[in-house]
């Protein structure tokens, strides 16, 4: 008995919706298995991991607050991956869109008016941007690996980060805490009632929207016009990009300077919500989480959308885990891997099918 | 023992296709045996199944009179079957004795291989250096090295899928030798080939196969060419018509002192290629594989640029410096040598890959920044309906279809668009007798409306069947274009070899 992959006539519609529905699957049994191990219940652990951050209004904008940067970066990623522009950096230019959004608080503290609001996300944006542009040049013009410039440049701009709040940005009156003063009015963003008190009340933050309009002009842009065309060209047959035309160099450019402003964009509008000032660790790792969003949600930004609510359970169920079950909070790292790790797997699934051929026959002679 | 190999009643089901269904042929020893038919009606199958990499869903093989079940390509070597396929598996970077001492089971000895190696190849006349690096050797002698890889197996049956799609006429006359004396000491030679007038010349015995089915089995000396066709096709093969009366006109497209730098170690450099296509005629350019025929696609094309923008001219306007869509808008059309990946992206659909090569030159297609998915399935439906597009849905994924309905689909796409300029390169390749009739009659009537139409070709009797003037390239030199009625297969062959290399030389001496 052999089990083999045999390659399809055509990519499976079917196996590109139940791909990510059996990793989900292969994930919670593989959890089950390692709380099994650690000597919990594994569905009562199961259920205070995945179901219980599910349960409060409290905890619904806890998850909508935590799905809103995975969804905007996620996104951003979704559409450079499907060109075959592998950003791995995100996280590093949610870095540096946050310091620099930052600087007007800090610079300004009295410049108050709605106006700052949207300066701070414009230069949160062109934060991300310039970081981005780094490894987009060195890529075009010294053909280095994406992969590994972006992704060292987190490590660098995160030690900056470091410098900033701990020297020239810190606050005077705070105590020698690592950070910049706390913002305030117009520096923070505006929050809106998204369902009345009557059932909820649930509140979102300006955030929330930009990251579905985000998603939603992406999905137009790749589904409809020639932009997401080229994009889709370059990524599943770059010779034939060139002979339409589409220039490569361009296209490295235009992925990182999206998949880089969307990532500022998360970063100034996490230091703009949550955090409410710049300091060492604005974000859990949001950058980087993107990525299993952006391959679990099929490198679709609506699918990147809904995955980013996937993940943030397992950030929400994290933090729960580690008050009811007194487990450390980065299991969340450890089910986001086994999930990545699966969803790549099953996504073979997609192109090829499994088959099990029989005993393999022996040569047999002289039967006639 | 009358027959070496005997398929009775072989049957393959794939799904729901039968790539063979109810096979019946018998191989004798010292036989060359062709197996002809079209893409897709079954030889590989059959011959995969022979060697061992497929299993028959029924009926059965005998070898030398014995039912025998054949596993895996290894139990069939062991039988004494040995295969050359058409695309090498050769490690570049190793020797000649190297890339066959991987092939061979067991221990070995490096030393007596190489004298193995020498003797063997020296006997069958295929001369081979054990210690030549794999890199160094022509595509010829690469398939020297598959040949002898079998040979030193001492097989009772070879099968060649293809051989001569990659060689000169030189060699290929070279491999006839060597089949022959193989077929006289008793081996049996299985021989796909599309080629009619080789399997005239070389077989013995030629079964056709159709859809799957043996339709004939002939000999192959009491046919003609047209005869072996018909039966291959199933009904008259279309002969393409070309008036040949000389209505050509001004030149719309030329190359002047075309240079272009290689740009990888594989690459071949174009050295002053210099050519003029005129309004009204095919232009076919010859030769060997990898003598700088995919550069001189690229320089054409525009996908890679020129230093110069007078070494090319469309239509009287410089456009060296331009992209491929700027050349596309002056009226020029291209169409690649590689189907899938480069004329056409595998996993889009038909419709889809008409925006490839059109979006900017079709203003119906793109409006605004937006794909108009309407205009591009309107394109795609007409030239499905002109050229006779086969194919199981609407609008399929361009990798679901068969090399020649493919091939129609990508050469359609751009003579829909009435190019002023068409530039192929390989339009028949591994494509099926009838769709390379329907491709070539095409191209033939674009040129007749007034076009300029250059064929990179490797196939001397497609050429033949459609050029006006022929040129040769050969290590990114391109020879003078003579009338086709004034060259011979034998003349072709010597420049191919590069004969028109040294006469340049000499003149750069003189000057």
């Amino acid at each position: 008995m052999r089990l083999v992959l045999e390659k399809r006539a055509e990519a499976s519609g079917r196996m590109a919706i139940l791909s990510p529905i059996i990793a989900i699957l292969l994930t919670l049994v593989t959890g089950g298995i390692i709380f099994a191990l650690r000597g919990l219940n594994p569905f009562s652990a199961l259920y205070v991991f995945f179901v219980e951050p599910l349960t409060t209004a409290w905890s619904i904008e806890q998850l909508i607050v935590k799905a809103t940067p995975l969804a905007m970066i996620g996104a951003g990623l979704a559409v450079s991956y499907m060109a075959n522009v592998w950003n791995i950096g995100a996280e590093g230019q949610l870095t540096a869109g946050a310091i620099l959004g930052s600087a007007i608080p800090v610079f300004f503290p009295e410049f108050q008016s709605p106006f700052t609001l949207v300066v701070m996300l414009a230069l949160g944006i062109i934060g991300g941007m310039a970081w981005a542009s780094i490894p987009a040049f060195l890529k075009n013009r010294f053909g280095t690996n994406e992969i590994l410039t972006s992704l060292m440049l987190v490590y660098v701009i995160q030690l900056v980060l470091d410098w900033l709040v701990r020297g020239p940005w810190r606050d005077p009156k705070g105590y020698n805490f690592p950070k910049t003063i706390a913002f305030s009015d117009w520096q923070m963003l505006p929050s809106f009632q998204l369902i009345p008190p009557s059932i909820g009340p649930i509140y979102v933050n300006l955030g929330a929207i930009l990251a579905v309009i985000a998603v939603v002009a992406l999905a137009f842009m790749m589904g409809r016009t020639l932009k997401g065309f080229e994009l889709r060209v370059q990524g599943v047959a770059p010779r034939a990009g060139r002979f339409a035309g589409f220039s490569r160099e361009k296209t490295v450019w235009f992925c990182f300077l999206l998949s880089g402003g969307l990532a500022g964009l998360a970063g100034i509008c996490e230091v703009m919500s949550t955090v409410g000032q710049l300091q060492p660790g604005i974000s859990p790792g949001y950058g980087f989480t993107a990525i299993i969003v952006a391959f679990l949600g099929r490198l679709n930004p609506i699918g990147a959308l809904v995955a980013a609510f996937a993940l943030a359970i397992s950030y929400l169920g994290g933090e729960s885990a580690q008050v009811a079950l007194g487990i450390s909070d980065k299991t969340a790292r450890v089910f986001q891997g086994i999930l990545l790790f699966y969803i790549l797997a099953c996504d073979s699934l997609i192109l090829y099918r499994l088959k099990f051929i029989g005993r393999t026959p022996q040569l047999a002679e002289g039967r006639a | 023992m009358e027959y070496l190999l005997e398929a009775l009643h072989v049957t393959k089901v794939f799904g729901t296709l039968k790539a063979n269904d109810d096979v019946t042929l018998k191989v004798k020893p010292g036989e060359i045996h062709a197996f002809l038919g079209e893409n897709g009606a079954g030889k590989s199958t059959l011959v995969k199944m022979i060697y061992g990499a497929l299993q028959p869903t029924s009926g059965e093989f005998r070898w030398m009179g014995k039912s025998v079940t054949i596993p895996s390509p290894a139990a069939a070597r062991k039988l004494g079957i040995g295969m050359v396929f058409q695309h090498f598996s050769l490690f570049d970077a190793l020797t000649v004795a190297e890339n066959i001492a991987l092939a061979m089971p067991g221990a070995f000895d490096m030393k007596k291989l190489s004298e193995r190696i020498t003797r063997v190849s020296r006997d069958y006349g295929l001369p081979l250096e054990p210690t030549a690096v794999v890199a160094d050797l022509s595509v010829g002698e690469r398939q020297r090295i598959e040949i002898v890889r079998c040979l030193l197996q001492e097989p009772k049956l070879l099968i060649m899928d293809e051989p001569t799609a990659v060689l000169t006429p030189q060699e290929a006359d070279q491999l006839f030798v060597t089949l022959a004396r193989l077929a006289g000491e008793g081996c049996a030679v299985i021989y796909i080939s599309h080629r009619l007038e080789e399997v005239k010349r070389l077989c013995h015995n030629v079964t056709i196969l159709r859809h799957g089915k043996v339709v004939a089995n002939v000999d192959p000396a009491t046919e003609t060419a047209a005869s072996l066709a018909r039966l291959m096709v199933g009904g008259d093969i279309h002969v393409v018509k070309s008036a040949r009366e000389d209505q050509r006109g001004a030149t719309r497209l030329k190359l002047d002192h075309l240079k272009l730098p290689a740009d990888g170690p594989f690459s071949v450099e174009l050295r002053n290629v210099s050519l003029d296509v005129k309004a009204g005629e095919v232009v076919a350019i010859a030769g060997v594989a990898g003598n700088g025929q995919s550069e001189l696609f690229d320089a054409v094309s525009g996908e890679r640029s020129l230093r110069d923008a007078a070494m090319l001219v469309i239509d009287g306007k410089p456009m060296g410096h331009d992209g491929v869509n700027t050349r596309r808008n002056a009226g020029a059309a291209f169409v690649p040598e590689e189907r899938l990946g480069h004329g056409a992206v595998p996993g889009f659909t038909l419709s889809q890959n008409v925006v490839l090569t059109r979006h900017s030159s079709d203003e119906a297609l793109v409006k605004s920044g937006m794909v108009s998915s309407g205009g591009a399935a309107g394109v795609s439906q007409r030239v499905i309906k002109d050229f006779d597009v086969r194919k199981g849905k609407p609008d399929p994924e361009a990798r679901s279809l068969s090399g020649g309905n493919l091939q129609k689909f990508v050469v359609g796409r751009e003579l829909d668009r009435k190019p002023g300029v068409l530039v192929v390169n390989q339009p028949t390749w591994g494509v099926d007798a009838g769709a390379a009739a329907t491709v070539r009659q095409a191209i033939v009537d674009l040129a007749r409306q007034g076009s300029a139409v250059l064929v990179i070709s490797q196939d001397l009797d497609e050429i033949f069947e459609i050029a006006d003037r022929i040129a040769v390239i050969s290590r990114g030199q391109l020879s003078e274009a003579y009338p086709a009625s004034e060259l011979s297969s034998e003349k072709i062959g010597l420049l191919m070899a590069g004969a028109h290399e040294l006469k340049e030389t000499a003149h750069a001496a003189r000057a």
